[in-house]
């Protein structure tokens, strides 16, 4: 009856035009993300053309004010920028949903706990710390700039799953599931967690975009990883070399327009999820 | 007449068509007449409440006439209806507990509610009304939140009734109280009768026998359509409509044993709106359907005062 | 068969958990097997809380409740005890899980205590249960809850609690959401359990419903029982004056009210049934007034 379950989804998802446009977009950028780097013998930095040149043939994107191809930095920015948003995401995620389902199921000192944890690390200047982790450690990887981030962005996520795991536990059928003799985290998983399942989805979408914009604002304070290119560092470059007031905006258009195109495909995404999920509202 | 309802039809459009709610009815209320509506959920007694009131944005109000005092109460424009609003026609909602902005005193909420009106607040007469509902003049200093959930229900009774309106609705108003509350609210309701507060009145119910204790007459509806109206008494003891028969002997009633006598509910479940059936509703549950019933019966007067829909009753 | 002896709930309440507020003191009954007991009460007499705690999804506070004279705080498995006691609520709506299909309920009952069953085997188990219901399992199975009626989603909790071999079920407030025409179906159905043997604590705060069904009849007011015994004894001769202020203030259909007062709810005079607590800081017990009628003592309490 699972498996019947599985199929009608995916039968509505794969009808469901949102959803289908938003994963198609992610699935380009990730594609070009993973694929594109190949595509070149060159490093992104490398000063490869003319100075200043516009999208051609040759240079796609045009070239930066110090010759570098753009299409070269996009692409394996895309790489960097999904993997920061990912890693960070997914990290932040789990851990709010943790604390989250566990203060808002279990209440009582369990939940005092957390909570004050949760307070705790929502009131740390999240950006502080990380300057003096970082000046301590000197951190030039992506993958442990990911880690510090994720675990400094799950606060808010863990008290707004708390609020809706604490309200959705009286509903009568949790108890139900009780009374069916049914144990705690599998009624937190397969009863509370599915109700709330578009908004976990969201949840991690706003938690995998504001990874990127953290990483996007680290990069630009010199925090960010040394070595290579991500979406943020070359919007940060852009604004530095004055590309707006020269008229390259080949240079800060693909980068941006990346950024945007990530975060609101995949809020798309959601709100195709919701229909799916929803019986509700797929009748509509 | 204080209220004279034509061939009344308001439909409540979604995403999958027009919900025909309220399709084609017509009775009147008299002055002094207390009507009781009746009805099982869906049966239009809500939507026809609203629309006399207010028409939200799913509703359209798709024909048929409803006079009030012998003017015409212009449904779908909202800000002609402000006219009637609480000075003719005015109603108790349903979560009146919800009704009142926790933020503003009482006192102060209803003068600003009497001046959009252009009336001037008379605070004399404003204690003189709560004392009617058994309330002390002291809540208009108070916040909501300090008033128990049968006070604040008192207080919009009070200022629902404040401009002595011609007609007034009570929506399913004792539905979530307790038995002994619902007495009284039910008894409030007959004194602003009884002491000319109001002309007439509505009380809408799906609890027939609530209903049965305060009102002249009651009005029973089935599926967006009337199904049978009658003096109370009269539609207690003889209803004529199959529907009305078999839904009071459902009731089951204080000294009425499971072992002694074995109630049975009406089978099947009512029709859909979206596209609902031609002739009478009620046909596929009624154990009286004929032929003819293919076709709608009219709403027809069998006796003085009572009013059947069905072609068995005459 | 289960007995609840002295059970009482406090909870804590205010600043740091100072205040205390007892919802259920001191109440004491029996279901037996093929019975049904009405426990009746307005919003506040503690019945759901009641309901809850033999349920297990709320803690005794002191008190003892007894399965066949088993502590069921004791019975550490909780599967074990939900094998023999289970309840169906008011909402049924709430009741499903909206996101599933409306027989995941048996599902689970499935999963949890009968892993084992072949699918045909299940299914046919599921469809004796909901025709002993009178549901039509075409007409159900495979449905999400919204595309089932009140009555319909009520009706499939009951037979969810058949398919285990249960002796008790907790009916809390099971038909107060349901249209007229269904809600006496629904409580046929109660009627129908019993006669199987299964007994029955039907709560309520509808006194007609409760006099419908039940064999015996407890009334609750603030936590307390006030009353209780054969339900045509506490029905035909109540003897508390709040027993007989609520009969007076149901409506019922033949009869209106009477315009009489409601009976003197000052409670000063001396009780009729107790001797007045001259002494003494609490309220005598309950006293026997006919056989198996009892009644609290309505006099006035000392400060």
């Amino acid at each position: 009856m699972r498996s019947g379950e599985r199929n009608e989804a995916l039968h509505f998802a794969l009808r469901n035009r949102k959803l289908v446009a938003g994963t198609i977009i992610v699935a380009v950028l990730l594609v070009a993300g993973l694929a594109g780097p190949m595509l070149f013998d060159h490093a992104p930095n490398d000063y490869v053309g003319p100075s200043m040149a516009p999208p051609s043939g040759e240079f796609w994107f045009g070239t930066t004010t110090f010759g570098q191809d753009v299409f070269a930095q996009f692409v394996y920015g895309l790489r960097s920028t999904f993997l920061v948003g990912v890693l960070g995401g997914v990290l932040a995620a789990v851990v709010g949903m943790v604390v989250g389902f566990v203060a808002g199921y279990r209440g009582g000192w369990a939940d005092e706990l957390l909570t004050m944890l949760t307070n705790i690390v929502l009131v740390l200047p999240a950006l502080v710390v990380l300057l003096i982790v970082n000046a301590y450690l000197g951190v030039r990887s992506i993958g442990v700039q990911a880690l510090f981030i994720g675990l400094t962005s799950w606060p808010w996520a863990a008290r707004a799953i708390r609020a809706q795991t604490f309200s959705l536990r009286s509903r009568d059928f949790v108890d139900l599931a009780r009374l069916s003799g049914v144990r705690t985290p599998r009624i937190i998983l397969r009863e509370i967690a599915p109700n709330m399942s578009s908004y976990l989805f969201l949840t991690f979408i706003l938690l995998f975009g504001s990874s990127i914009l953290i990483a996007a604002s680290l990069d630009f304070i010199g925090l960010g990883p040394t070595e290579g290119v991500s979406l943020g560092l070359m919007l940060n470059n852009a604004a530095r070399w004055s590309a707006l007031q020269l008229g390259l905006w080949w240079w800060f258009i693909p980068p941006g327009a990346g950024i945007t195109a990530i975060v609101g495909a995949l809020y798309v995404m959601n709100v195709g999820l919701d229909e799916v999920f929803n019986p509700k509202l797929r009748e509509m | 007449m204080a209220l004279n309802v034509t061939d009344l039809r308001v439909y409540y459009r979604t995403l999958r068509g027009e919900v025909k709610a309220l399709d084609g009815v017509t009775f009147s209320v008299a002055d002094g007449e207390i009507m009781g509506l009746a009805g099982e959920s869906g049966s239009g007694k809500s939507t026809l409440a609203k629309s006399l009131i207010r028409l939200d944005g799913r509703m359209r109000h798709a024909g048929g006439t409803v006079e009030l005092d012998g003017r015409e109460m212009p449904l779908s424009d909202d800000r002609g209806m402000d006219r009637f609003r609480f000075r003719e026609v005015s109603l108790i909602p349903q979560y009146s507990m919800s009704a009142l902005n926790p933020t503003r005193k009482i006192g102060k909420m209803v003068g600003e509610l009497l001046e959009s009106r252009g009336e001037r607040p008379d605070r004399a007469e404003l204690e003189r009304r709560l004392e009617l509902v058994g309330l002390s003049g002291d809540v208009l200093d108070r916040y909501p939140i300090e008033l128990s959930g049968g006070m604040k229900q008192r207080v919009v009774m009070v200022v629902s009734t404040l401009l002595n309106p011609s007609l007034l609705i009570a929506d399913e108003v004792t539905s979530a109280l307790d038995v002994s509350s619902q007495k009284a609210v039910a008894t409030t309701l007959l004194g602003f009768r009884d002491r000319g507060l109001v002309t007439s009145m509505m009380v809408v119910t799906h609890d027939i026998a609530l209903v049965y204790q305060i009102a002249d007459t009651i009005m029973v509806m089935y599926a967006g359509r009337l199904a049978e109206k009658a003096p109370a008494d009269v539609l207690v003891t003889a209803p004529r409509h199959p529907y009305t028969a078999q839904l009071i002997s459902a009731l089951p009633e204080v000294g009425v044993r499971h072992e002694d006598r074995r109630l049975t509910g009406i089978p099947g479940s009512p029709p859909s709106l979206l596209k609902p059936p031609e002739g009478c509703r009620f046909r596929d549950r009624c154990p009286l359907a004929f032929d003819r019933c293919a076709e709608q019966p009219p709403f027809a007067e069998v006796a003085p005062g009572h009013f059947v829909a069905c072609w068995k009753a005459e | 068969m289960l007995k609840l002896d002295g059970v009482s709930k406090t909870y804590r309440v205010g600043a740091f958990g100072g205040g205390e507020l007892k919802a259920v003191s001191d109440v004491g009954f029996e279901v037996g097997e093929g019975e049904v007991v009405s426990l009746i009460g307005e919003s506040g007499s503690g019945k759901s809380t009641l309901g809850r705690m033999i349920l297990r999804l709320a803690s005794v506070s002191s008190g003892t409740i007894t399965l066949d004279g088993r502590d069921i705080s004791s019975i550490r498995d909780r599967k074990e005890y939900y094998r023999q006691v289970q309840g169906v609520f008011q909402d049924p709506f709430s009741c499903y899980n909206p996101v599933f299909r409306a027989d995941r309920v048996f599902t689970m009952i499935k999963e949890q205590y009968f892993p084992r069953a072949g699918a045909d085997e299940w299914r046919t188990r599921v469809e004796t249960a909901l025709e002993s219901v009178r549901l039509d399992p075409g007409n159900v199975l495979g449905k999400y809850p919204h595309q089932l009626s009140g009555g319909q989603l009520q009706r499939m909790l009951i037979a969810r609690a058949v398919l285990l071999d249960i002796r008790l079920l907790v009916a809390d407030e099971i038909i107060s959401m349901l249209d007229a025409s269904t809600r006496i179906d629904v409580l046929n159905l109660l009627a129908d359990l019993r006669a199987r043997g299964l007994g029955i604590l039907f709560v309520t705060h509808d006194l007609s419903l409760g006099n419908y069904v039940s064999d015996r009849t407890v009334v609750l007011r603030h936590g307390k029982v006030v009353e209780m015994g054969r339900t045509d004894l506490v029905f035909g001769a109540p003897a508390h004056p709040y027993t007989r202020s609520l009969l007076a203030s149901v409506p019922r259909l033949h009869a209106k009210w009477t315009d009489a007062a409601p009976e003197d709810m000052v409670e000063d005079a001396p009780c009729a049934y107790h001797e007045a607590p001259q002494e003494s800081r609490t309220r005598p017990g309950l006293a026997e007034i006919d056989s198996d009628h009892y009644v609290a003592c309505a006099g006035k309490e000392k400060a």
